[in-house]
């Protein structure tokens, strides 16, 4: 089904959050710091004060009594630096003065009349050369005994893999429109998670969590970079009540880069062995990733080494280093793609080191159980993705050898990888309502950061109110809406989706009693089990022509309306059962040897994630993934000066990410998988699958194309043309 | 950005004097570049000159039997010109390789050349550059100089020219007709651009408050074997790690006149005269192609990050003339 909200997002009718035209309204511009470590030794507001239209300069100087830490201690769960405390600077980027005027040229123009002066410190941000200061995030027991088994082994590889600090680059800048009146603070943000923000505002300003109402309507891409709290939005609210006047606050391209977070830079050493027919006998994967001086930050939830593949003997580390930039974020598939960079490149490698097939070997050492707990998957299609990628693909036609394969003069290079990523599901609450009318309207806090929400929870609750989809209306992102958790980790289908069967089951009952109290009710004696809600009746599964019209139960009983609020809760059976969606992708890649230019001119991506709701935004979702992976692979690094602790491309002309001249043949096909114990719906998070695999399959392509292997993301010319020597 | 004081001009000789005794004055034709930079607090103008109704943008023949580019014809109707596409093929490749559809649609010929370097450090305040701020020292040069010169740098800056446009002008010998308060002058494309020395805040030989009224290029003579090569980091809307526009005059198997300038490698658009002199009378073929490409990159001084424009600049000089000369 196409998208319910596409004739709005087209035709400009969406609005985003900094787009809310409110009157009077009051523009707010940040100044940030252009040392990354030290303190603020003058500031000087007076010019800026004085300048045609300034309202108010906020900084440490002045800041409320009631923002300042006082004895709080550690900052509340998701939420992150919040600016202004004192006069110690902590990343390049914090800002160190919000300057406030009637018009957004004025703010930006007074901004740079603030003067700073610095007392600077030496920054520490690269973490290749701290590796020796690095400190667990997670204690892990080894599996079997990976030393003995490494140290035996005579088929073996061991190498370093490198992911520089990556950004979301949404198209929607990171803003906020803010107001405050009687007493009440409404603010229109950019957040994957109106709750939070609701809550975090609330213990900020010291007013009660009703006081507080946060409204993201749409979210012009996010990919983790709205989880959590950033300071746009504090800021945005304090100025307001600061000037008592509505205030918009945005980044600029360049503060965007240091205020809603980055996937952190990851250094990883993966070692594996084999014994001669590919069967693994050990693995062991150290992953570092940085961290800033102010938040604990780990990407240790999924820990893909220890649950692809069987493996008796492994052991893997996870830590992180302070460093002195903006603290890191979730950014697309977290962890996993960053793992999986290096396992599935070091399979790769130790595929050629046993001569057989990278795909071979991935099938020797198929997982059939958990590998690290021994139970039972709820559902795994991972074998038939294989086949099905590499039929369609016509993997058996791939030579083995390096530079093997040609198309005139250009290298050609076929990779293959694996994709991963729990099904995961959380409380989510939604309030329906069914009229008399034959129309439904369905609410949840949820939001839609641009997988299709509006439209899958659409064509959910259609399905189970029996109604046609264009007689249902979805609304979200808003917290006066029954709670539901942030969308992100590609829960929300799982856990918003299972409220709406829960509160459609729940008007089935109604219904059902409204039913029996019918004169000559043929559901007299029925249970709601044995009826369906469909084509607006209720009627029996066993024989269709019992069946009474919705309209006229609600009619015959004077309702205009039947009302639920439901909550989904997690099932207790899934416990007993590995819960994970997964995929495989096929690439092929053409090199200009010459030139170092690489295409990927091919790439077969295979899901099974359970259930698909909607083909047309799954695979909208799934070409997204890999489109992702490909700038990942190819384009993707921000590069950070460590002498200044400073990213220096901060722009989008700098920053490279895939345009449409990079994209060629792009398929996306789904195994589905009938998995009730997942959820009622049977459906799993697809969103990170079409991605997890992608930068290490094109990695393994580029060096069977080439015979050049790239450890260090991303793939530019300068790494084919001029090889670092091993 | 900080205010400025706005003056539309209505014809060129008033936009020269509108300038006049303003150095912090800038005209504004295309503006994809200086608003940017404007916005950045790069640039901080007192004066904007708006060119943009001058009577500058028409494409006509010249006397000699050239071509005369008015300074404010747009980038995407130069490109798209049929007289450009019949007879200066280079140029239509080489502008079209550059920036976006949207960007080109607002460039102009005469902004093109005059876009200042993509260096990070010139662009962020917070750095220290000398081209920005003259005298606070080059950032690039001991940091992250991965996209920089090889050619012609000094230890005061090692900027690259980042316009594609300027590459093929310079291959064909363009020459710049500028008005100014001294009355008008013509200055050959070569000169037109300055190596960074000791005053890298100064990209071009343009002296204060002069305009640039059109651009003229030659007669033709490389509308059969020329060739726009540009490496980059995405397939479009990326500036060059290293071009090189490529337009040999052939007779027979023997190159008659031959033109080779380079992008991504210089403070100007750079002119491979070792490579030229090599091969100027000699048989086109691959070897000669590759002992010229060699010869012209011996010269090479590159830096911490950005040895790989060396081999990268050899082969792309190398499949440069190979697509020139039709050599597979």
């Amino acid at each position: 089904m196409r998208r319910v909200d596409g004739l709005a997002k087209v035709t400009g009718q969406a609005k985003y959050a900094y787009e809310f035209e409110l009157p009077n309204v009051a523009y707010g511009y940040l100044r940030t710091s252009d040392i990354a470590k030290g303190k603020i030794s003058k500031l000087d507001v007076s010019e800026a004060e004085k300048a045609p239209g300034v309202l108010k300069v906020i900084s440490h100087l002045n800041l409320p009594e009631m923002l300042k830490l006082k004895d709080r201690g550690e900052e509340p769960d998701g939420a992150e630096f919040a600016p202004f405390r004192d006069a110690k600077i902590v990343f390049s980027g914090q800002p160190v003065a919000l300057v406030v005027a009637d018009t957004f040229e004025q703010a930006r123009h007074a901004s740079h009349l603030v003067e700073v002066s610095y007392d600077k410190d030496d920054s520490k941000t690269d973490i290749t050369k701290m590796l020796d200061q690095a400190k667990p995030t997670k204690e892990n027991k080894d599996r079997g005994d990976f030393d003995k088994a490494f140290g035996d082994a005579e088929i073996k590889i061991e190498e370093e893999y490198q992911i520089p600090m990556e950004h979301h680059n949404p198209i929607e800048l990171h803003g906020s429109t803010a107001f405050w009146k009687d007493g009440k603070l409404t603010i229109f943000d950019k957040t994957q998670n109106v709750y939070q923000l609701r809550d975090r505002l609330a213990d900020m300003f010291g007013v009660a969590k009703d006081k507080v109402e946060v409204i993201a309507l749409f979210v012009g891409g996010a990919f983790g970079s709205c989880l959590n709290v950033h300071f746009h939005s504090t800021l945005a609210a304090l100025a307001a009540r600061e000037v008592n006047r509505p205030v918009r606050l945005c980044y600029t391209r360049r503060q965007n880069f240091t205020g809603s977070g980055y996937r952190p830079e990851t250094w990883q050493k993966f070692a594996a062995s084999a014994d001669k027919d590919g069967k693994l006998t050990a693995m062991s994967h150290r992953v570092v990733i940085n961290r800033s001086s102010y938040e604990d930050y780990s990407e240790d939830f999924v820990q893909v080494s220890r649950l692809i593949y069987n493996c008796p003997n492994v052991r893997t580390t996870y830590e992180n280093v302070v460093t002195d930039l903006q603290t890191p974020t979730p950014m697309r598939a977290p962890g996993a793609v960053s793992q999986m960079f290096a396992l599935e490149c070091g399979l790769d490698e130790l595929s050629y080191a046993v001569g057989i097939d990278p795909l071979e070997l991935r099938l020797v050492n198929y997982a059939e159980k958990d590998p690290e707990t021994g139970k039972p998957f709820s559902s795994k299609a991972l074998r038939e993705c294989y086949k099905l990628g590499a039929d369609r693909f016509g993997w058996k036609d791939r030579k083995p050898e390096p530079r093997s394969m040609k198309d005139g003069d250009l290298l050609v290079g076929w990779g293959v990888a694996t994709g991963v990523w729990p099904a995961m599901q959380q409380k989510a609450g939604v309030h329906l309502v069914l009229k008399s009318d034959g129309t439904a309207h369905v609410t949840s806090a949820t939001t839609d950061i641009g997988p299709g929400t509006y439209t899958t929870m659409t064509i959910i609750a259609a399905e189970y109110l029996g109604l046609e989809a264009d007689h249902v209306r979805f609304e979200l992102g808003d917290s006066s809406y029954p709670k539901a958790p942030a969308q992100g980790g590609s829960w929300t289908t799982a856990s918003v989706g299972s409220a709406i069967v829960g509160a459609s089951m729940a008007i089935k009952g109604k219904l059902l009693d409204l039913a029996k109290k019918q004169d000559k009710s043929p559901f007299a004696d029925s249970k709601p089990d044995d009826l369906v809600l469909a084509e607006g009746h209720l009627r029996s599964k066993s024989d269709e022509k019992q069946s009474i019209p919705i309209s006229k139960l609600m009619e015959d009983a004077g309702l205009k309306e039947i009302g639920e609020t439901h909550e989904s809760e997690v099932s207790p059976e899934r416990k007993k059962y590995a819960t994970m969606a997964h995929g495989a992708q096929f690439v092929e890649v053409k090199v200009d040897p010459d030139l170092g230019i690489v295409t990927v001119t091919r790439v077969i991506e295979v899901t099974a994630c359970g259930k698909i709701m909607n083909p047309k935004t799954s695979h909208s979702q799934e070409i997204g993934g890999v489109v992702w992976g490909i700038g990942m692979a190819l384009e993707e690094k921000s590069a950070v000066d460590h002498r200044y602790g400073r990213i220096m491309n901060a722009s989008l002309a700098e920053y490279h990410v895939p345009v449409h001249a990079d994209i060629h043949h792009i398929e996306t096909l789904f195994v589905e998988e009938d998995d009730k114990i997942v959820n009622p719906l049977g459906v799993k998070g697809m969103g990170e699958l079409g991605l997890v695999g992608i930068p290490a399959a094109i990695a393994n392509a580029v060096y069977h194309a080439t015979g050049i292997r790239v450890r260090e993301l991303p793939i530019t010319p300068d790494k084919l043309v001029a090889p670092r020597k091993a | 950005m900080k205010p400025f004081n706005y003056t539309r001009a209505a014809t060129p000789g008033q936009a020269v004097k509108s300038i006049a005794g303003k150095p912090e004055g800038r005209f504004l034709a295309g503006g994809t570049n200086l608003l940017d930079l404007m916005k950045e607090h790069v640039e901080t103008a007192t004066d904007i000159i708006d060119l943009t109704r001058l009577d500058l943008a028409e494409i006509k023949e010249t006397d000699d039997g050239g071509l005369r580019l008015g300074a404010l014809a747009k980038n995407s109707d130069t490109a798209n010109h049929k007289s450009i596409r019949e007879n200066y093929p280079l140029l239509s490749r080489a502008i079209l390789a550059g920036a976006t559809f949207q960007i080109r649609n607002m460039a102009t010929n005469g902004g093109n050349p005059l876009q200042r370097t993509r260096c990070q450090y010139f662009y962020d305040t917070a750095t220290p550059c000398n081209k920005r701020a003259p005298g606070s020292g080059c950032g690039a040069m001991e940091g992250l100089n991965r996209n920089h010169a090889i050619f012609g740098w000094s230890d005061k800056c090692i900027a690259t020219h980042p316009s594609d446009m300027a590459v093929a002008l310079a291959a064909l010998e363009a020459v710049v007709q500028v008005q100014g308060p001294d009355g008008e002058r013509s200055i050959p494309f070569a000169d037109f651009h300055r190596l960074p020395g000791d005053k890298p805040e100064q990209d071009t030989n343009l002296k204060p408050g002069e305009l640039i009224v059109a651009i003229d290029l030659p007669p033709a003579k490389f509308q059969k074997h020329y060739y726009y090569l540009k490496v980059r980091d995405r397939a479009s809307y990326a500036f060059a790690l290293v071009s090189v526009a490529v337009a040999i005059e052939l007779d027979g198997d023997t190159i008659k006149d031959i033109r080779i300038a380079m992008g991504g490698v210089a403070h100007k658009p750079w002119r491979a005269a070792k490579a030229e002199e090599i091969l100027k009378g000699k048989a086109a073929t691959v070897e000669n192609f590759e002992k010229a490409a060699d010869a012209e990159m011996a010269d090479a001084k590159p830096l911490e990050h950005n040895q790989y424009k060396v081999p990268l600049g050899r082969n792309g000089i190398v499949r440069a003339l190979r697509k020139a000369a039709n050599l597979a």
